[in-house]
């Protein structure tokens, strides 16, 4: 037995590998503590701050979506509840003076997405697969709705709302200051981050794995998928209620919006397109689509639009997502034949970015025509001024979109012709595994 | 109270023969092509649009007949160019893709008609009262919803069950292999299927525009019901989706119409607790729980019997 083990299991860790593994961790740990020193205006602040709970709530969402196959489109229900909760403990804490200082406050929504996890969860584990899928939408809707009837609790339209700077000091800090609130945030972050992807590395995780990959097999092996998928979901509202938690101190109100389906929505498109297959994927999600919506949103009106586009284009073309393209090129890397893919790339760069900017053209354009007709057709989007009644930008969108349609077309087989090669030469150097 | 019942139950039958209507073409798309559309009440919400698009240029009638058309050429479209590429990645994709699809025809809607209902009137051959029950005008509009409900269920059924290209579609559903050995292009079969399906959502749409409010956020309004419709029923059931859609018709439309609230049976609570949240259990109505009781209803047949009322599988 034990030489099995001995000859199956991989090598433990060297002293390098583990000084890489916890240097990463540090490195990070660094970075959020510097980062309000180079940018520290407030509104930079406030971006970390939602950033740090974005990526909370994304990676407790890959919990089910990436590593235990699960597809859920009510992540929300956890959050948002765990959102409620602490900002009704904020205000029985403080209205009692009960000794607990604010950065412990995001353990209740902790325990609050947990608890709820672990009751709303049986039924809808059950079945993975597009089954779970109606469920967890199902059962979203059911909370989601509830929290516009019971007013007292929900707060109706309006929410509640609490003040955070009541509670017990916490080493002379108050939190009041969005600085203040930039560190806990972060701190709880970092905290969080190593916890889940400590989750990934236990018998659990692996587990976890294995039900995606194939639940009839774990069937075999002894393990019941079902509790295996309950305890993963049960992980994953817990942290989902300390995003939440964040959220509501961030912002000191809770409102029926963090149940609801948008916000549901955002999670999965912030997992799905920073990459479901790592665990670094939905980080990287988490912080392009809060910037994205920060950005886009003072660029142009339509940016949801936009945004859904995104998606479909990752969901078509890129199924693992950001992270996953990036991956994609770690072999070519290794192999050193990265140079042979560059120019298609450059190439295919070109007729692709006609394409997008023709569509954006087209959309403005079409924007200005049904939204706000009456005003001056020369309009700005993207700070490019155009006139969007004339002719001559119809013609020029539909010459990028048709025109830049058919040119990427060719390009992008150019693409995948000589990313084929740039694989094949690096697997022959035996260098790509 | 009988009154109360009587227009009820029609109502009922009405909602729940449109909510069939959809759900009938979603179970044929999720029944062969394995995945569920995420988009198809948007295609329901494009179907109104359109109606009120081209029943402006051209009248109603003529809208009635386009407006499908193009929903389910649109539909095809989505089949041929969107899915079929997903395809190879798994249902989950396919699934993400409907919901980004979902997501964007909103967006779109909202872009060309604006967030606001639009104006979406009855047709003036069919603006008047048809019959008269305890006092209560039945508008004919509304009969014209249920008649042309049960026509489209009916020739559903006929051509499902009757003919060559229902046999071929529901051989294709069980053994697409030997199906496509036969000379069947069943890739062509799906692009139709999705097609059809989709065309199906936007005859409810064009039907129900009118009578209800066309705004653009109809189809997520609509989205989760029709996915309670088809869990209830039984994943891939039509019959299932039949019973099920008439089911939370009824549940939906009696507990409207109803009143009564905890605090009416038993007496207020006492002035102890009137500001509590156990207050607003005690005093919410039938009335305001009712778009909640769909997803009671999903939750309970999950709990009890997880394949749904007629499903025949687990997942």
């Amino acid at each position: 037995m034990t030489d099995i083990t001995a000859r199956v299991a991989p090598p433990p860790p060297t002293a390098r590998e583990k000084l890489k593994f916890y240097g990463l961790w540090a490195a990070a740990a660094i970075l959020l503590l510097l980062l309000p020193k180079v940018f520290s205006s407030g509104g930079s602040l406030t971006t970390f701050s939602l950033i740090g709970i974005s990526i909370i709530f994304a990676l407790s969402y890959n919990i089910l979506l990436g590593q235990t196959g699960m597809l859920s489109f009510g992540h929300a229900v956890y959050y948002g509840l765990g959102g409620f909760l602490v900002i009704h403990a904020i205000n029985i804490i403080g209205g009692n003076k009960w000794p607990i200082p604010l950065p412990l406050v995001p353990l209740i929504g902790g325990i609050t997405g947990l608890v709820f996890a672990a009751l709303l969860g049986w039924v809808s584990t059950q079945r993975s697969g597009t089954a779970f899928a109606m469920i967890s939408l199902g059962v979203a809707e059911l909370i989601a709705s509830s929290a516009l009837i019971l007013r007292t609790f929900f707060g109706g339209e309006a929410g509640i709302s609490a003040n955070r700077t009541k509670l017990l000091k916490f080493f002379d800090w108050n939190f009041g200051p969005q600085i203040q609130i930039y560190y806990l945030v972060a701190a709880w972050t970092l905290v969080c981050m190593i916890a889940m992807y400590a989750l990934t590395r236990t018998p659990l995780g692996r587990m976890c794995n294995a039900v995606r990959d194939n639940p009839e097999r774990v069937q075999f092996v002894g393990y019941d998928p079902h509790v295996v998928r309950y305890i993963a979901f049960c992980f994953s509202g817990f942290f989902a209620g300390i995003a939440g938690a964040l959220a509501a101190i961030n912002f000191e109100i809770a409102n029926s919006a963090y149940l609801g389906a948008v916000q549901s929505g955002t999670v999965l498109f912030a997992a799905y397109i920073g990459g479901v297959g790592f665990f670094i994927g939905p980080i990287v999600g988490a912080i392009f689509v809060t910037l994205l919506s920060l950005g886009l949103s003072d660029l142009t009106t339509v940016w949801q639009l936009y945004f859904g586009l995104l998606f479909i284009a990752i969901v078509m073309y890129a199924p693992g997502g950001i992270t996953g393209l990036l991956m994609m090129h770690r072999p070519l890397i290794r192999g050193g034949t990265l140079g042979k893919v560059l120019p298609s790339y450059v190439i295919a760069f070109v007729p692709t970015l006609a394409l997008v900017i023709g569509l954006m053209l087209g959309i403005e354009s079409i924007v200005h025509y049904t939204m706000n007709s009456m005003e001056d057709p020369n309009i700005k989007a993207f700070g490019i001024p155009f006139n969007a009644a004339s002719p001559v930008t119809w013609m020029i969108s539909l010459v990028l979109v048709v025109g830049g349609f058919f040119v990427a077309r060719m390009t992008w087989k150019r693409v995948a012709h000589a990313w084929d090669e740039a694989l094949t030469a690096a697997r022959a150097k035996g260098l790509a595994a | 109270m009988l009154e109360l019942i009587v227009i009820s139950t029609l109502n009922s039958i009405l909602f729940g023969m449109l909510l069939f209507l959809m759900a009938s073409g979603l179970t044929v798309i999720f029944s062969m092509l394995g995945v569920l559309n995420f988009a198809h009440a948007s295609f329901y919400m494009l179907g109104a649009f359109f109606g009120f698009q081209i029943s402006r240029w051209v009248g109603f009638w003529p809208a009635l007949v386009i407006a499908p058309l193009l929903a389910g050429l649109i539909g095809a479209a989505v089949e041929r160019y969107g899915l079929r590429r997903v395809h190879r990645n798994g249902h989950v994709a396919e699934l993400l893709f409907t919901f980004g699809l979902a997501f964007a025809i909103e967006e779109v809607v909202q872009i060309i008609w604006g967030k606001s209902p639009v104006d979406f009137r009855v047709p003036p051959a069919l603006d008047f009262p048809a019959f008269t029950i305890f006092s209560t005008n039945y508008p004919a509009y509304k009969m014209f919803m249920l008649l042309a409900s049960i026509a489209i269920f009916i020739a559903l059924l006929l051509v499902l069950k009757r003919t060559r290209i229902g046999m071929i579609v529901q051989a294709a559903l069980t053994h697409p292999h030997m199906v496509g050995h036969l000379g069947h292009n069943v890739g062509r079969i799906f692009m139709l299927v999705f097609g059809v399906g989709t065309a199906l959502a936007a005859v409810a749409g064009v039907i129900a525009g009118p009578a209800l409010v066309t705004q653009s956020n109809m189809a997520g309004l609509l989205g989760p019901i029709l996915f309670v419709v088809v869990v209830v029923g039984g994943l891939g059931s039509l019959p299932g989706a039949f019973i099920a859609s008439l089911l939370i018709g009824f549940v939906q439309t009696f507990a409207v119409s109803m009143n009564g609230s905890l605090s009416e049976v038993f007496g207020p609570l006492s002035p102890a607790y009137a500001t509590t949240w156990l207050s607003d259990i005690w005093n919410v109505t039938v009335a305001q729980v009712a778009p909640v009781l769909p997803y009671v209803l999903l939750v309970l047949i999950l709990a009890f019997r997880p394949m749904g009322l007629l499903g025949t599988r687990e997942t």
